[in-house]
C-alpha cells in the first residue's frame, strides 16, 4: 500500500534511470537528508558527536569502501586497518607539508594515495583467490603498520612516534585541532559521506558495478562473457581503498586528532569494518550504514548499561562486552546471514502487501 | 669457520624451533579446515583459553570470581588448593572437549551449508566471545604457567658445541623449553598422523575431509566427526598454549599466535598436514634469518611482524594453492 512500484509511471528514460526509481524510496531519501542536514546540527552536543555520530559517519565511509571490494567484487580483504593508516598518514603529511592546502583537498588526495597503494596490494588478487587472498591482504596490514612505525619520515621525526593534526579551517570554521565545534565537524564529515555514498550507489548500478558483481558471482564465467578481470578487480581495489583512505584520514584528522598507528589501525580495525559489512549486509550500500550504526552503537549501549546502570568495574564490563559482541555476531549470522539489509528487504516486501496480506 | 657463521647457524636453529611452534598452531587450523571447511580464526584464542584454564585449575582459582565479586560484593579468589599438573591437564582437556561439543551444538549445527566467509566470520565472533569469556572466568592479568619444564639456556648444548667456533664463540644458545617444545611437537604430529592413518575414527576423519556427501552416505556422522575434530584442535591448542604460555606468560598476546600461523598455512596449503609442518619450518627459519641478515642491520628491526606474510604472498603468486595444497580446479 505504502511501498509500491505500481502507479508510478515513468515517461522519460531519465526518470526511469534515476537513483531511486520508487517514489517511497525517493521521499525517504530526501527526508533523511533533510533531517541529517537541517535538524541534527542544531541538536547535537560534543558527547553525541564524539561518542556516536562522528564514528558512525566515518566508519560508514570505510564500510562502503570495504563493501565495494568484498560485497560487490567478492574479494575478502583484511587489510582495511592498514589502508586506513595510509589515508591518515598521507593526510598528515599533506597537512604539514602544504599548510595552505584546504583540508577538504587534503582528505581527497589522501584517498587517492591510498587508492594507489590499494591497487598495488590488489595485484596479487589476479592470481590468488578466496581465503588465500584474505590472508594475503594481511601482508598489507602488517607491513603498512610496521612501516609507519619504523620510518620516522612519516611522522615528521617526532619523538613520540605519534601524529597530531594541526588546526585547519574551512570558511573560517576550524575543522581539525582543538577548537572545533560540534555542528561544523559533523557537517563536514556528513557532506563527504553523502557525496561518496551517492557516487558508490551509482557506480554499483553502472557498468563497473555490474562487472564487479559478475566477477564476484563467478570469475571464470565472467571472464568468458567478456568482463576484464584485471580491470574489474583493480578498480574495485582502487575505489575501495579510496573510500577507506578517506575514512582513515577523517578518523585521524577530524575525530581523533592524534594517532599512534599500532593502536588505532591494528588488525582489530580491519575486523571491525569487516563485521560492519557482514552484519549490515554484503553488497548493499544501505547495509554499510546499518552495519556501521550497529557496531558503533552496541559498545556504547553496553557500556552505559553495564558500567552506568549496573555499576560494574570497567575492566569486567569490557570483558563482558567482548562476550556479548561475539555472541551477538554468531547469533546474527545464524539468524540472518545476509545482514540487516536483508531484514530491510523483507520489511519492504511486507510493506508492499500491507495492510492486505494474502 | 668464523664466529659470524656459527651465529648464523644458531639463528637458523632457533628459527627451526620457532617454526615447530608455528606448525603446532597451524596444525589446529588444518585439522578443522580439512574436516569441516571452516577457517577457524578462534584457534589462537582457544590456545589462550586452554592455557588460562590450565593455570586456573592448577592454582585453584575460583571461576568467574571477579564477576561474582563485582555483582555480590564478596571477596573470593582461591579455593585454597593446588591441583597436580597431570590432573589439571586432564581436566583442561575435558574443558576443551566440552567446548567443542558446545560449539558444535550452538554454532556449527546452525551454519551448515553457509558460505565460507560467513563461517569464517562466525569463528571471529567465537574468538571475541572466548576471549571475553576466558578473561571473565579467570581474570585478565598475566599469569605464570609452570608445568615443570626447565627454562633458560641449555648449558649442555652450549658447552658441547663451543669447540665449533673460534675464541669469541661460546656455543649455541638454545632455550631448554624450545627443545622440549620441539620434541613434544614432533611427538604430537607423529601421533596425529598415526591416529588418522591407523584408527577407525581417523579413517572417518579422512573420509569427511575428502568428501562430505560421500562420507555421509556411507554412514559417517558428520556431527560426531566435527566434535572430535574440534576436540583434537582444542587439544593441539592446549599444547601450543602451554608451550607459548610457559615461554612468555599466559596473556592476551598469546592469542596472536593465530596470526603467526596464517602465513604458514598459506605457504603449506590449507589442506595439508605435512604442508603445515614444512611451511612452519620455512617461515620460522626465513623470518629469523631475514631479521638477522637484513632486518636488524638495515631496516630497523621488528621485521618478523610482516616478513612471513610477504614471503607467503610472493610465494603464492607463483603457486596459488600453496606448497602442498590440492590443485585448484575451476569449472564454469
Amino acid at each position: 500500500m505504502i511501498y509500491r512500484e505500481v502507479g508510478d509511471f515513468k515517461t522519460t528514460y531519465r526518470a526511469d534511470g534515476q537513483t531511486f526509481p520508487i517514489r517511497f524510496d525517493r521521499i525517504r531519501y530526501y527526508v533523511v537528508l533533510a533531517i541529517a542536514f537541517g535538524v541534527v546540527p542544531f541538536l547535537i552536543n560534543d558527547y553525541w558527536l564524539n561518542a556516536i555520530l562522528l564514528p558512525f559517519l566515518i566508519y560508514s565511509i570505510a564500510a562502503i569502501g570495504l563493501n565495494i571490494l568484498t560485497g560487490y567484487c567478492g574479494q575478502v580483504s583484511l587489510g582495511t586497518g592498514g589502508f586506513m593508516a595510509v589515508g591518515a598518514y598521507s593526510c598528515y603529511k599533506l597537512m604539514t607539508g602544504f599548510p595552505d592546502l584546504n583540508i577538504f583537498f587534503c582528505v581527497m588526495l589522501s584517498g587517492l594515495i591510498t587508492a594507489l597503494v590499494g591497487i598495488l596490494f590488489g595485484l596479487p588478487s589476479l592470481r590468488i583467490k578466496g581465503f588465500y587472498l584474505a590472508v594475503a591482504t594481511l601482508a598489507a596490514q602488517f607491513f603498512l603498520v610496521w612501516m609507519f612505525n619504523k620510518v620516522s619520515w612519516f611522522y615528521n621525526y617526532s619523538a613520540s612516534g605519534q601524529i597530531n593534526a594541526p588546526e585547519r579551517t574551512i570558511l573560517g570554521q576550524p575543522i581539525t585541532g582543538a577548537e572545533t565545534s560540534a555542528p561544523v565537524t559533523y557537517l563536514f564529515c556528513l557532506s563527504i559521506l553523502v557525496l561518496l555514498a551517492i557516487i558508490a550507489r551509482n557506480l554499483t548500478r553502472g557498468h563497473l558495478g555490474r562487472s564487479w558483481m559478475a566477477i564476484r558471482d563467478m570469475d571464470i564465467a565472467a571472464e568468458i562473457i567478456g568482463v576484464n578481470p584485471l580491470k574489474a578487480k583493480l578498480t574495485a581495489f582502487g575505489i575501495s581503498s579510496f573510500y577507506i583512505g578517506i575514512a582513515g584520514a577523517l578518523l585521524f584528522s577530524v575525530y581523533l586528532g592524534a594517532v599512534e598507528v599500532g593502536e588505532v589501525f591494528g588488525i582489530q580495525k580491519s575486523f571491525l569494518v569487516l563485521f560492519m559489512v557482514i552484519i549490515g549486509g554484503l553488497g548493499s550500500i544501505f547495509g554499510s550504514f546499518a552495519g556501521a550504526a550497529f557496531m558503533v552503537l552496541l559498545p556504547v549501549l553496553l557500556k552505559n548499561v553495564l558500567v552506568g546502570t549496573l555499576g560494574w568495574p570497567t575492566d569486567i564490563a569490557t570483558h563482558m562486552e567482548f562476550v556479548i559482541v561475539g555472541a551477538l555476531i554468531i547469533v546474527f549470522l545464524i539468524l540472518e546471514p545476509h545482514g540487516l539489509a536483508q531484514l530491510w528487504r523483507i520489511i519492504k516486501e511486507k510493506l508492499r502487501l500491507w495492510p492486505f496480506p494474502h | 669457520m668464523p664466529a659470524e657463521f656459527w651465529y648464523g647457524v644458531e639463528v637458523m636453529l632457533n628459527g627451526l624451533m620457532a617454526g615447530v611452534m608455528y606448525s603446532l598452531v597451524a596444525l589446529g587450523f588444518v585439522l578443522i579446515f580439512k574436516a569441516s571447511g571452516i577457517f577457524n580464526y578462534a584457534q589462537g584464542v582457544m590456545a589462550l583459553f586452554a592455557a588460562q584454564t590450565l593455570v586456573g585449575i592448577q592454582t585453584g582459582l575460583v571461576p568467574f570470581s571477579h564477576l561474582i565479586n563485582a555483582m555480590l560484593g564478596t571477596k573470593i579468589h582461591h579455593f585454597g588448593w593446588n591441583v597436580p599438573t597431570f590432573l589439571a591437564i586432564l581436566l583442561t582437556i575435558g574443558v576443551m572437549v566440552l567446548f567443542a561439543i558446545i560449539v558444535e551444538k550452538l554454532v556449527l549445527k546452525h551454519l551448515v551449508n553457509q558460505e565460507p566467509i560467513i563461517l569464517f566470520m562466525a569463528t571471529i565472533g567465537l574468538a571475541y566471545f572466548l576471549e571475553g569469556f576466558g578473561d571473565l572466568m579467570w581474570g585478565s592479568e598475566i599469569k605464570k604457567l609452570d608445568i615443570g619444564i626447565p627454562q633458560g639456556g641449555n648449558v649442555w648444548v652450549e658447552e658441547s658445541t663451543a669447540f665449533l667456533g673460534g675464541e669469541d664463540f661460546y656455543g649455541f644458545y638454545l632455550d631448554t623449553l624450545d627443545i622440549y617444545a620441539t620434541v613434544i611437537a614432533i611427538a604430537l604430529v607423529a601421533s596425529l598422523v598415526l591416529f588418522s592413518q591407523y584408527t577407525k575414527t581417523g579413517r572417518a576423519l579422512r573420509a569427511v575431509a575428502d568428501d562430505h556427501q560421500a562420507a555421509l552416505s556411507v554412514g559417517i556422522s558428520l556431527r560426531t566427526i566435527w566434535v572430535i575434530v574440534w576436540s583434537i584442535a582444542g587439544f593441539v591448542a592446549l599444547v601450543a598454549g602451554v608451550m607459548w604460555g610457559a615461554k612468555s606468560g599466559v596473556q592476551f598476546s598469546l592469542s596472536l599466535i593465530a596470526l603467526k600461523a596464517l602465513p604458514v598455512l598459506m605457504l603449506g596449503g590449507f589442506t595439508s598436514i605435512p604442508g603445515a609442518i614444512i611451511g612452519g619450518l620455512i617461515i620460522g627459519v626465513g623470518e629469523k634469518m631475514f631479521e638477522f641478515l637484513i632486518g636488524a642491520p638495515f631496516l630497523g628491526g621488528a621485521t618478523e611482524n610482516w616478513f612471513a606474510y610477504m614471503l607467503a604472498l610472493v610465494f603464492l603468486i607463483f603457486r596459488p594453492q600453496g606448497l602442498f595444497g590440492e590443485k585448484i580446479i575451476e569449472r564454469v
